[in-house]
């Protein structure tokens, strides 16, 4: 949870309070008073941001151009490498690979989020008040499960020889799944990574999407029912433009959230078997910290953060341009 | 407008089958801590367990550091949300109420900050507070939680401040209350429901928080629950029993609150969202 939503939700909705100049008269009034006071007060933010973020990426860069590695960390050796740690990434395979893998993952997981997600937050709102409120409940019990306890709790449902979900399979007539070791090869692990991605991810669109959906105002509905709309047509010409921004916001923000999922993939399988399951996040923590290749990791996470700003730059500028007609 | 009967039923038995979906591993994890081993390595799954036993709690709750881990996780993220709410409020009135030079690039600063990427950030941050002298101390996790949920909780209470009427402020300034005074009578209390959702994120974010701490705080004693549970889950192995009761202890805090908050969290964000 670490995006926003608010600016696209409220698109639809006249702007109030926000945004514009405000009333002449009052400028006047507390003009001067105000003059240094929004600098004072964002101090401490923007301090803070620069100190634990700033510094981080700055030294991240440094990083990235060094050879440092076990030997140099203990003897404190600072030896440069130049372009030679991108060199290395960007010339051999691995990379890429783990970036199409990236990227793949990172689709697969919010496509079906975000379908899956809407379409459960569509139920919510044709539910009676009891029905809604137990799937509600439902679902706000898997948003609130920690990742690394509900990770723990995944192994033990995908256990091979006592898990639930082989016993079920197996009852279900699928006999060759009843010892199946699901960490076992690429596609299996990423199969129960993506189930528990999707299972904690899904309440929180659905559960959003329900409340944006009774903001819509009710005359929308008559109105386009009068004219003879069904209900795929009142889908396509009321619900979905109203949701529209909300859709966009929620979509940026599960895409950051997917790529950067770490506790997940790295408990259960530490990107195994045989660096399989590796995602970017997870390829630069083992190569940095897990290898001790700390230059090398450093390489790759920068690289990271550029694939990750590709994948996001349509909805930044999006957002970017937002700003610049409010401001 | 009518429905017919299967009209009537799909909705509900969907519902039914997702909310069972849902809720099942949560179920399971519980379910699994109360009962006895025998009952848990077994060819049939017990799907009740009738033979309850506390014995797997026992087990969590004496594994070593358990209670220091406790102190260590609460402190962090008590501390790391505090901080983090007082500063973002703070800088959510100077952005939502204030016209300034540089506010547009402000804003911006913050929305590219709440996409950090924090988890490929460890390596440099390992350096950092390696050279700082400072691993295995609480104070970096405190600061580095804290800018984590800052970003997201300076915009989001930006909606806040933004939707409740200037008005009210500005007639208990003709009231003659200073601007600092207008803002803790009259707007801190209308921001509550924001100051709550905000909250609930942060403290979420700073609870579960992996990656660092798994760099940072490596000695015994000094992480957190997170950190616990992983490596409770690597020791005991195949004690599921066990290691299901760690997870709930684990998870038990923020599903109680989660429960609790559930409405203002839902309802908070998008209230603040298209009210905003």
């Amino acid at each position: 949870m670490s995006v926003q939503i608010e600016d696209a939700v409220q698109n639809p909705a006249p702007r109030i309070g926000k945004g514009g100049a405000p009333p002449p008269g009052r400028r006047r009034g507390t003009g001067r008073a105000a003059g240094k006071a929004p600098y004072l007060l964002l101090i401490p933010a923007l301090a803070a941001t620069a100190v634990f973020l700033g510094w981080p990426m700055v030294r991240n860069l440094i990083l990235s151009f060094q050879n440092l590695n076990m030997k140099q960390l203990i003897q404190h050796l600072t030896e440069w490498r130049g372009i030679g740690n991108y060199q290395d990434i960007l010339g051999g395979e691995q990379f890429w690979r783990v970036t199409v893998r990236t990227i793949v993952f990172t689709a697969v997981n919010v496509t079906l989020i975000m379908v899956l997600g809407v379409l459960i937050g569509l139920l919510l709102a044709r539910l009676g008040k009891k029905m809604r409120l137990v799937l509600s409940v439902a679902l706000v019990l898997a948003w609130a499960m920690p990742a690394i306890a509900a990770t723990t709790v995944f192994q033990w449902l995908f256990d091979a020889r006592y898990g639930v979900v082989n016993w079920v399979l197996d009852k279900l007539g699928w006999h060759s799944m009843a010892h199946y070791d699901w960490v076992g090869s690429q596609l299996s692990t990423f199969f129960v990574i993506t189930v528990l991605i999707v299972w904690q991810s899904l309440p929180f669109v659905a559960l959003n999407l329900y409340a944006a959906t009774t903001t819509i105002p009710k005359e929308l509905y008559e109105a386009a029912r009068m004219d003879g709309a069904g209900t795929w047509k009142v889908f396509t010409s009321v619900t979905f433009p109203f949701l529209k921004p909300f859709l966009l916001a929620t979509t940026f923000l599960e895409i950051i959230w997917v790529f950067k999922a770490f506790p997940q993939i790295f408990a259960i399988n530490e990107g195994g078997p045989d660096r399989l399951t590796e995602t970017l996040p997870i390829y630069a923590f083992t190569e940095g910290v897990g290898n001790l290749h700390f230059g090398m990791g450093a390489a790759i996470s920068l690289l990271t953060i550029v694939v990750l700003l590709a994948m996001t730059a349509y909805y930044l500028r999006l957002t970017l341009k937002q700003e610049e007609d409010e401001a | 407008m009518k429905r017919s009967l299967l009209g009537r039923i799909w909705p509900n038995a969907a519902a039914l089958v997702l909310a069972l979906g849902f809720a099942f591993p949560v179920y399971w994890m519980f379910t699994t801590a109360f009962k006895p081993n025998g009952d848990i390595i077994t060819e049939d799954p017990v799907w009740f367990p009738l033979n309850g036993t506390f014995e797997h709690f026992t087990t969590a709750v004496n594994a070593p550091n358990f209670w220091s881990l406790v102190g260590n996780s609460v402190t962090v993220t008590v501390l790391a949300v505090g901080l983090s709410l007082l500063i973002a409020l703070c800088g959510s009135f100077a952005v939502a109420r204030m016209r300034f030079k540089g506010r547009k690039g402000i804003i911006l600063t913050f929305m590219v900050a709440q996409m950090a990427p924090w988890e490929v950030l460890v390596i440099s941050i390992y350096m950092i507070v390696r050279d700082a002298d400072m691993l295995n101390s609480l104070v970096p996790l405190t600061f580095f939680y804290m800018l984590m949920v800052l970003p997201f909780t300076l915009l989001t209470l930006r909606g806040y401040v933004a939707a409740v009427p200037k008005e009210l402020e500005e007639s208990a300034m003709v009231d003659g209350c200073t601007r600092t005074q207008a803002f803790v009578k009259v707007i801190f209390p209308l921001l509550a429901p924001g100051l709550m959702a905000t909250s609930l994120f942060g403290f979420i974010t700073a609870w579960n928080e992996f990656p660092l701490v798994l760099v940072l705080n490596k000695e015994p004693d000094k992480g957190t629950l997170p950190l616990w549970l992983s490596q409770f889950q690597s020791q005991f192995g195949d004690d599921w029993g066990a290691t299901m009761a760690a997870a709930s202890l684990f998870a038990l805090p923020i599903l109680v609150l989660f429960l609790f908050l559930q409405r203002k969290a839902v309802g908070g964000l998008t209230a603040g969202a298209v009210k905003g």
